[in-house]
């Protein structure tokens, strides 16, 4: 097994590719015409909504590896399934600091237990005690099965939180992109600054976890070498 | 399993705990219309609780120096005067959503916490505004 496997075209690729998307959408972000309510403080729209559509589809792809490695037992899918969880937290961090600055101005605090910030906050703390547990357990078996069902049942909280808006009453306004009517309610103008930012943060993601897997996988290597420096 | 293992997942554990029971729990309802409190006074009387609605228009008075705010909040059906104090968020106005946080004094609702809810909707201003402009607007309605 060749210990030190560099990086590949498609990370180093990715990796390029989204930091120049990632300007691209800044531009776009803060040439896009003000709002006629809230007037430019609405621009954190274009970091709060593709950093939380990307953390929250990403625990689903969580998902889909964590069943690949309860039906393979392959380390490999357990690796990738810790490295997308990993990359979702940093996300799903950046959707809750960026809503917190985005609620101070508009609705008049940073924090409010209404049901949206309540079931995210409890997506948030799942999440993190997924790698209390994995640090947590020694047998790299047993801890691959218990972080799998963590993500698995973690991940039903992922439609509960999203639909939390529609379901109860809250001081978060419903989705803009209303997939259950089709609706939009966003000027064509805001568009493309939302989407490039969107695919953006998704080849960010891609990249940040190539990285992360790659890492894992060199640490898994090392720790096979010298079972005792673990 | 190490200590530090054990205290990282209580402190997990009694977070998540802390969330579902408590926070989600009570915050299921996170506000009462002014109708539901007109017909289940034991819900709102008495105790901090927090009152959704529309700022009714043409009700709306601020002192701005002594910082009082008084306006009517309505469901349609169901109104209450309502008692603030402090500069309100910019957002509030007539016609817009607030979660009023407070207490019923006699028929008053004494405000201790002013929240304004805003639409899911994102339009550019009408022709002819500039960010600039837009800018004074906000600042002149602040």
């Amino acid at each position: 097994m060749s210990q030190t496997k560099p990086m590949n075209a498609l990370t180093l690729g990715s990796l390029i590719l989204g930091l120049l998307a990632l300007g691209v959408g800044a531009f776009l972000a803060f040439t896009a015409p003000p709002d006629a309510n809230q007037g430019h403080v609405y621009r954190i729209i274009f970091l709060h909504v593709p950093s939380a559509w990307v953390g929250l589809v990403a625990l689903f792809i969580a998902v889909a590896y964590s069943v690949l490695y309860l039906a393979t037992s392959k380390p490999h899918y357990d690796r990738v399934a810790t490295a997308v969880i990993e990359v979702a937290l940093l996300f799903l961090s950046l959707t809750l600091l960026s809503g917190m600055l985005w609620g101070r101005p508009t609705w008049g605090v940073y924090w409010t237990w209404e049901p949206r910030l309540t079931t995210f906050a409890i997506l948030l703390v799942v999440y993190i005690g997924y790698f209390v547990v994995r640090s947590a357990i020694e047998d790299p078996e047993l801890r691959a099965k218990a972080s799998a069902a963590i993500s698995i049942l973690g991940a039903v909280n992922v439609p509960i939180t999203y639909m939390s808006v529609k379901w109860w009453r809250s001081i978060h306004q419903t989705q803009t992109f209303d997939p259950t009517t089709g609706r939009s309610n966003f000027d064509p103008a805001m568009l493309p600054a939302l989407l490039v930012n969107i695919l953006a943060f998704s080849i960010l993601f891609v990249a940040f976890v190539r990285v992360r897997s790659l890492l894992a996988e060199r640490e898994a290597v090392r720790q096979e070498m010298s079972p005792q420096a673990g | 399993m190490k200590p530090k293992h054990i205290i990282g997942i209580v402190v997990v554990v009694g977070a998540l705990a802390y969330l579902i029971f408590g926070g989600l729990g009570q915050n299921l309802v996170y506000f009462y219309t002014p109708s539901e409190c007109l017909q289940n006074q034991a819900n709102c009387q008495n105790r901090q609780v927090r009152l959704g609605g529309l700022v009714k228009a043409g009700t709306v008075d601020y002192n701005k120096d002594t910082l009082d705010l008084r306006f009517v909040v309505t469901d349609g059906v169901t109104e209450f005067p309502v008692q603030a104090k402090g500069t309100p968020p910019a957002l509030f106005g007539e016609n817009r959503g607030v979660v009023i946080e407070g207490k019923f004094q006699g028929g008053t609702f004494v405000s201790t916490n002013l929240l304004v809810k805003h639409s899911e909707g994102y339009q550019a201003p009408k022709e002819g505004y500039t960010p600039e402009q837009i800018r004074k607007l906000i600042e002149e309605a602040e």
